[in-house]
C-alpha cells in the first residue's frame, strides 16, 4: 500500500513532516488555486510595472472586479456543465436574448403594454425573476435535448447560439431597448450602485465570521468521528489569510472615491458645503461584485455539499458507474443546463443594467470568455475535474489580461492574440503538471 | 461438509431469486436465450461458462444495468419488476461489476455512498459520517486501506476492489452479485475476498458468483449454473460433479451424461 500512502497522507499522518509541500498539505489548501493566485500575482505585477504604476490601483482594480463579475457568474454554471462532460455555447446568445426580454418587461411590456407606469418598486424584482425563470427553462430545455434526447452538447448549444440570437431581431427589429428602471440599473455597478464604506466593511466582517465559521465548524465535525484534524497553526493560518484578503479587498474598494463632477453633484442635491480637496465618497464594493461573491458561495455549495453536485463530479469521472449506482444521470445533466441557464439571466441583468439599455450585440462571445475562465480555472473536458473558486478566478485572470492590455494601449486583435496564447498555454500547462501528478 | 444438508433445508422454502425465461438480444443476437436459474438464502450459486456465453448479461438483468427483454423475475416468491439499477438497490440486490464501476474521480467514502449519500437535516453532505462509516467497513474488508481522502483513480486493483465491494455489503444487501470478484486480485487479497464470500454466506445473503476461475467457483460455490451460447446447460450441485464434468459442460455446452465418450476423448486429447 506504499504506492497510495504518498498521495493520502494528508490527514493521516502527523505534524512530522515538515517540507514546503506537507506543509501546504496540513493546511489543506488546494495546490492547484495557490498556483493560479500566485499566476495573477505575477500578471498583476507585470503590468502594475509596465504600465508606470496605474494597474495596481483602487479605481482599476475596482473596475476591474465590476467587469470579471457577469463572465465569472456564467463561468461558475459552466464548470458544473463541462464536469459532467458537456459544453454550453449558446451563453452568449442566451445572455442577448434574456437581457433583451428583460428590458422588454421594464421598458415596453410592464409600463406601456399593462399600463402600470414606469419606475414600480416591483419593477426590478419582476425583470429579474422573468429572466431568471426564462433563463432556467431556455436553459434546462436545452439540456433536455442532450440528455433525453442523446444529442451531442455541442451541436444542441450550437443551435441554441443560432436562435437565441435570431430571436432577439424578433423584438422591435433589434433596436436598442433604453432605459433600464431605475433600481434595475444599481445591479450594474458604479459610483451608485455600490454599497459605500459602512456597508462593505460590514459585508466584510460577516465574511470574515463566515470563515471562521466555516472553519472551524469543518473541523468539529471531523473531531467528533475522532478523525485527524488539521493543526491548530494551519488553522489560525487559514483564518488570518482569509480575512486579510477579505478586509484587504474591501480596503482597495473604499479606497476608490466617487468622481469628483458626481460627489460635487451630490454634495449639492444634499446641501453639503465641499471641502476644499473636493468630498471624497468612498465607492465600496460594487452590487455585481456582491452578487458575484453570492453566486460563487452559492454554487461552492451546491458543487461540494449537495448531492447535485457530487452526482455532476460522479458523472463526468465515469458516467457508467454513475448510471449503476443508482444516480438519475439525465436529470442531473438536465439541470446542470438549467443551472446555468439562470445565472447567464444574472449576468444579463447586471450587463443590460450597466449598459441602461440591451442592444443586439449584447452578450457576443461571452460563451468564448466563460469557458475559457472555467478551463484556465482548472476545469477540464475529460470530465470530472474543476471548481468554483478556479473558475472564478480564471475569469478574473481574463479580464485582468485584457484590461491591462487596454492600459498599455495594445489594440485589440493583438489583446485576442495574446489571451489566445494565454489560454492554450494554461491548459497546456496544466495538463503537464496533472500527468506527472498522476504518476 | 454440512452444506448437502444446508440445501436439504433451504430448498423447501421459496427461492430468494427467481429467475424464469430471461431473453435479452443485441440487435439479432440473442445474448441471454431463455435462461432459468434460482438462488436460496445463504446459498453461494456459481454462473461460469466460456467468453460470450451471456453469463454477465444475465446478471445485468437482475442488477439493473439492461432490463430484460422478456422473462420474470421474483423475488421471495413476488414478481418484480427491474428498469435501473435503483429499482434493484431497493430491492437489496447489490452488484461487485467486472469493471468495478468507480467513480475515478472521487474518494472512496463519496463511491461507497454514491447515490446514497448521507445528509444533514438541511440536505447538506455529511462527509464526516460516510468516512466514518466507510472507515468502519474498510476495517472489515481490508484493514490496510488508509487512503479515504483519495481519488480511487490513484489507489491499487485490490484497494478499488474493496471499495466496490464495500459498496455493495454496507447496504445490507439480500442478495449479491459477484461478477469476477477476484479477477484484478493477488493471491492474499483474492484470499480474503473468498473468506469475505463464505462469512456474506454464513450471514443468510444470497450470492451469484461469475467466474471464469473454476476452481474459485469449485470452492466457493453450493451449485453450479453453466452457461453456453446464452442458455443455461443445466444447473448442477456441486458435490455430484467433478471438476472435469463441468469443464465439459462449459465447452461441449452438453451435460454429463449427454457427454459420448469420443467427445470427451477430444477434450482431453
Amino acid at each position: 500500500m506504499t504506492e497510495a500512502s504518498g498521495i493520502t497522507g494528508a490527514a493521516i499522518r502527523g505534524p512530522s513532516g515538515r517540507s514546503p509541500r506537507s506543509l501546504l498539505r496540513s493546511i489543506e489548501i488546494d495546490t492547484r488555486l495557490l498556483g493560479m493566485i500566485g499566476a495573477l500575482a505575477i500578471i498583476w505585477i507585470g503590468f502594475n510595472i509596465m504600465s508606470g504604476g496605474l494597474f495596481l490601483t483602487a479605481r482599476n482594480l475596482w473596475n476591474l472586479s465590476v467587469q470579471s463579475s457577469s463572465i465569472a457568474i456564467m463561468a461558475t454554471g459552466m464548470v458544473l456543465v463541462i464536469v459532467s462532460r458537456n459544453i454550453d455555447l449558446s451563453v452568449g446568445s442566451l445572455l442577448g436574448f434574456l437581457g433583451y426580454t428583460m428590458a422588454m418587461v421594464q421598458a415596453i411590456w410592464i409600463p406601456t403594454a399593462l399600463g402600470l407606469g414606469f419606475y414600480q418598486p416591483y419593477t426590478w424584482v419582476v425583470a429579474l425573476l422573468v429572466g431568471v425563470l426564462l433563463g432556467a427553462a431556455l436553459g434546462g430545455f436545452q439540456g433536455f435535448i442532450v440528455a433525453y434526447g442523446g444529442v451531442p452538447s455541442f451541436i444542441v448549444t450550437l443551435g441554441g447560439f443560432l436562435v437565441w440570437r435570431g430571436l432577439i431581431f424578433q423584438y422591435a427589429q433589434g433596436q436598442t431597448i433604453a432605459p433600464m428602471d431605475s433600481t434595475y440599473a444599481l445591479l450594474g455597478g458604479g459610483p451608485i450602485g455600490s454599497l459605500g464604506d459602512v456597508g462593505s466593511w460590514v459585508v466584510g466582517a460577516l465574511a470574515c465570521a463566515g470563515i471562521v465559521y466555516s472553519v472551524i465548524g469543518s473541523r468539529r465535525r471531523r473531531q467528533r468521528y475522532g478523525f485527524p484534524v488539521r493543526p491548530t497553526w494551519a488553522l489560525v493560518t487559514v483564518i488570518v489569510a482569509g480575512s486579510a484578503a477579505v478586509l484587504g479587498a474591501v480596503w482597495i474598494a473604499n479606497n476608490y472615491f466617487w468622481p469628483p463632477a458626481l460627489a460635487t453633484q451630490y454634495a449639492l442635491d444634499h446641501g453639503i458645503t465641499e471641502p476644499p480637496g473636493g468630498l471624497q465618497i468612498p465607492v465600496g464594493i460594487a452590487y455585481p461584485v456582491l452578487l458575484m461573491i453570492a453566486v460563487a458561495i452559492v454554487m461552492t455549495i451546491i458543487a461540494t455539499r449537495r448531492r447535485f453536485g457530487r452526482y455532476a463530479y460522479a458523472i463526468g469521472g465515469n458516467p457508467e458507474a454513475a448510471e449503476l449506482g443508482g444516480i438519475n444521470v439525465r436529470r442531473t445533466i438536465m439541470l446542470t443546463f438549467a443551472l446555468l441557464g439562470s445565472l447567464v439571466a444574472i449576468s444579463a441583468a447586471i450587463q443590460t443594467a450597466r449598459l441602461n439599455g440591451a442592444v443586439t450585440n449584447l452578450g457576443v462571445q461571452n460563451e468564448l470568455d466563460v469557458i475559457s475562465a472555467a478551463v484556465i480555472g482548472g476545469t477540464s473536458f475529460s470530465g470530472g475535474i474543476g471548481t468554483i473558486p478556479g473558475a472564478v478566478l480564471g475569469a478574473v485572470v481574463m479580464q485582468s489580461l485584457r484590461s491591462g492590455m487596454v492600459l498599455l494601449r495594445v489594440d485589440s486583435p493583438t489583446q485576442d492574440i495574446v489571451v489566445g496564447i494565454v489560454l492554450v498555454t494554461a491548459v497546456g500547462l496544466d495538463t503537464f503538471v496533472r500527468r506527472r501528478a498522476t504518476r | 461438509m454440512s452444506s448437502g444438508e444446508a440445501n436439504m433445508t433451504t430448498t423447501e422454502l421459496v427461492p430468494l431469486v427467481e429467475m424464469r425465461d430471461i431473453r435479452v438480444a443485441f440487435g439479432g443476437v440473442h445474448a441471454v436465450d431463455g435462461c432459468t436459474v434460482d438462488l436460496y438464502r445463504g446459498e453461494v450459486v456459481g454462473l461460469v461458462g466460456g467468453n460470450g456465453a451471456g453469463k454477465s448479461t444475465l446478471m445485468r438483468a437482475l442488477s439493473g444495468a439492461h432490463p430484460p427483454d422478456s422473462g420474470e423475475i421474483r423475488i421471495d416468491g413476488q414478481p418484480v419488476s427491474i428498469t435501473n439499477p435503483r429499482d434493484a438497490k431497493t430491492l437489496a440486490i447489490e452488484t461487485i461489476y467486472q469493471t468495478l464501476a468507480l467513480a475515478d474521480n472521487v474518494d472512496a467514502p463519496s463511491n461507497v455512498f454514491l447515490g446514497r449519500e448521507v445528509t444533514t437535516r438541511l440536505g447538506s453532505l455529511d462527509d464526516s459520517a460516510m468516512e466514518s462509516a466507510t472507515r468502519t467497513v474498510m476495517g472489515r474488508l481490508n484493514p490496510n486501506f488508509t487512503a479515504f481522502k483519495t481519488q480511487v483513480k490513484s489507489l491499487s486493483g485490490g484497494q478499488r476492489q474493496a471499495v466496490a465491494i464495500a459498496r455493495a455489503v454496507y447496504f445490507n444487501a439480500k442478495i449479491l452479485i459477484m461478477d469476477e470478484p477476484t479477477a484484478a486480485l493477488g493471491p492474499a487479497e483474492t484470499a480474503q475476498v473468498r473468506a469475505l464470500i463464505r462469512q456474506l454466506k454464513s450471514e443468510g445473503i444470497g450470492i451469484f458468483l461469475v467466474s471464469h476461475d473454476i476452481h474459485d467457483v469449485f470452492d466457493l460455490a453450493d451449485r453450479i449454473s453453466v452457461m453456453y451460447h446464452g442458455q443455461i446447460v443445466g444447473t448442477v450441485n456441486k458435490d455430484e460433479v467433478t471438476i472435469d464434468q463441468v469443464l465439459g459442460m462449459i465447452i461441449l455446452g452438453k451435460r454429463p451424461e449427454e457427454v459420448t465418450q469420443k467427445e470427451l476423448a477430444k477434450l482431453h486429447g
